[in-house]
């Protein structure tokens, strides 16, 4: 039930995934963040197992920041994604990660782009795609919606249809969404979406 | 579902006069569910040899980069190129390491040999070699393959004619598997030059 989904616009990627951390008929939190910023200018969203998708992700940004330290600058958005690439294909036939990621991030030459890393370690460039039962939904909001070339209100408004057709078609559908963007400026929080509001935690 | 049709894929390779050519589909699907329709199954070795792989997706790739780096090393050893009768004796010596977890692919070889003399083959996952002196077919359209390439084929046709043929038989192919098509990727080999063109078929 877990949803990422992600485009390419003009000169920026979006990511968007459901932040529902389930456990069989219980919701732990509505509020967990998928959407790891891996560096600067890159975005991991990644879905599957819990404890797969928290381990891997860190193990990710912290050979992408050890490559960094090491080599003075930094990996590139296809780099970092072929090295999650390797990582998950070196492990497949021995202790499989059950992770889905979609890596997007912002190389001053070439642009914003859109890597879709399957768990069994299938790698595609790509302007949009998703994983999950919500992908069934968001595909098809983008493949009727989506051009290229896209401003960030035209990809945000994109987002928030795909999400609206998950919440309303999905039937155990994830309440709330993150929405993190990159571009030029780096890797941020752009949103969320949210429809269940955790309750606050009292203070001790 | 078999692992071989996980992704879906279609390969064929034809022999012509001093000329080959080989094509492949375009999509990559997740079972019924079409993820991308730019893939590449065909790479480029050398000038004179490409390699098509069908079958698992995560495979070709891993294999393919197992095998450019092996002939990256043959490259600066014998400070030449490999012959193709040589590349489909690697691949099926690294297929057959894999006797007992094999790569789940079945890899498509096209060259020019010695003297201008294409030279194609296929194999199964295990690396069992065929040989063929006019086509050969991999992936989920491989029956349909067969049937159209072996009502279409000529000896010894000029590379306009063979691409013509190539892309009839493979087009009429895909068009009766769901899972290989969105188009197709023609390349067309001769001493002098290679010829890349896309095909349009039906987009479905």
């Amino acid at each position: 039930m877990e949803c990422v989904f992600g485009l390419v616009g003009n000169d920026f990627a979006i990511v968007a995934a459901d932040s529902s951390a389930v456990h069989s008929i219980l919701v732990h939190k509505s509020n967990e963040d998928k959407i790891m910023i891996l560096d600067s200018h890159k975005l991991i969203a990644a879905s599957g197992e819990s404890g797969d998708r928290v381990q891997f992700t860190e193990y990710v940004q912290k050979n992408v920041a050890l490559y960094q330290f090491r080599n003075g600058i930094p990996l590139t958005t296809a780099a970092a994604a072929n090295f999650t690439r390797g990582e998950l294909a070196t492990a497949l036939r021995k202790n499989p990660y059950f992770v889905n990621i979609l890596l997007a991030g912002y190389d001053k030459e070439t642009g914003p782009s859109l890597f879709y890393i399957d768990y069994i370690a299938t790698l595609h460039k790509v302007d949009k795609g998703a994983f999950g039962y919500g992908s069934y939904f968001s595909l098809a909001m983008m493949d009727r919606h989506y051009k290229s070339g896209m401003t960030v209100e035209e990809a945000i408004d994109l987002v928030d249809k795909c999400i609206m057709e998950i919440r309303s078609r999905l039937v155990v559908a994830p309440p709330n969404f993150v929405i993190k963007i990159v571009d030029k400026d780096g890797a941020r929080e752009y949103a969320w979406r949210e429809s269940v509001k955790d309750a606050a935690v009292p203070s001790a | 579902m078999s692992i071989f049709e996980y992704n879906g894929s279609a390969l064929v390779a034809m022999v012509g006069k001093n000329c080959f050519a080989i094509a492949s589909d375009r999509r990559l699907g997740v079972q019924l569910q079409t993820i991308a329709t730019d893939f590449q199954r065909i790479s480029k070795i050398h000038d004179r040899l490409f390699l098509g792989l069908s079958g698992l997706a995560t495979d070709a790739q891993t294999l393919y980069q197992r095998l450019v780096f092996r002939h990256k090393l043959y490259q600066l050893r014998e400070e030449r190129d490999m012959k193709p009768e040589t590349f489909a004796n690697l691949v099926s010596a690294i297929l057959y390491e894999k006797r007992f977890g094999p790569y789940f692919c079945q890899p498509v070889i096209a060259g020019l040999g010695d003297e201008d003399k294409p030279f194609i083959c296929t194999m199964d996952s295990i690396g069992a070699k065929e040989l063929a002196k006019d086509f050969v077919v991999a992936g989920t359209a491989s029956e349909s393959l067969y049937g159209a390439c072996e009502s279409m084929f000529k000896e010894n046709m000029e590379p306009e004619e063979l691409f013509e043929t190539v892309s009839q038989a493979f087009l009429a192919s895909v068009d009766g598997d769901c899972l290989s098509g969105w188009g197709g990727h023609v390349y067309v080999v001769t001493p002098t030059e290679v010829k890349e063109r896309i095909l349009k078929g039906r987009m479905d």
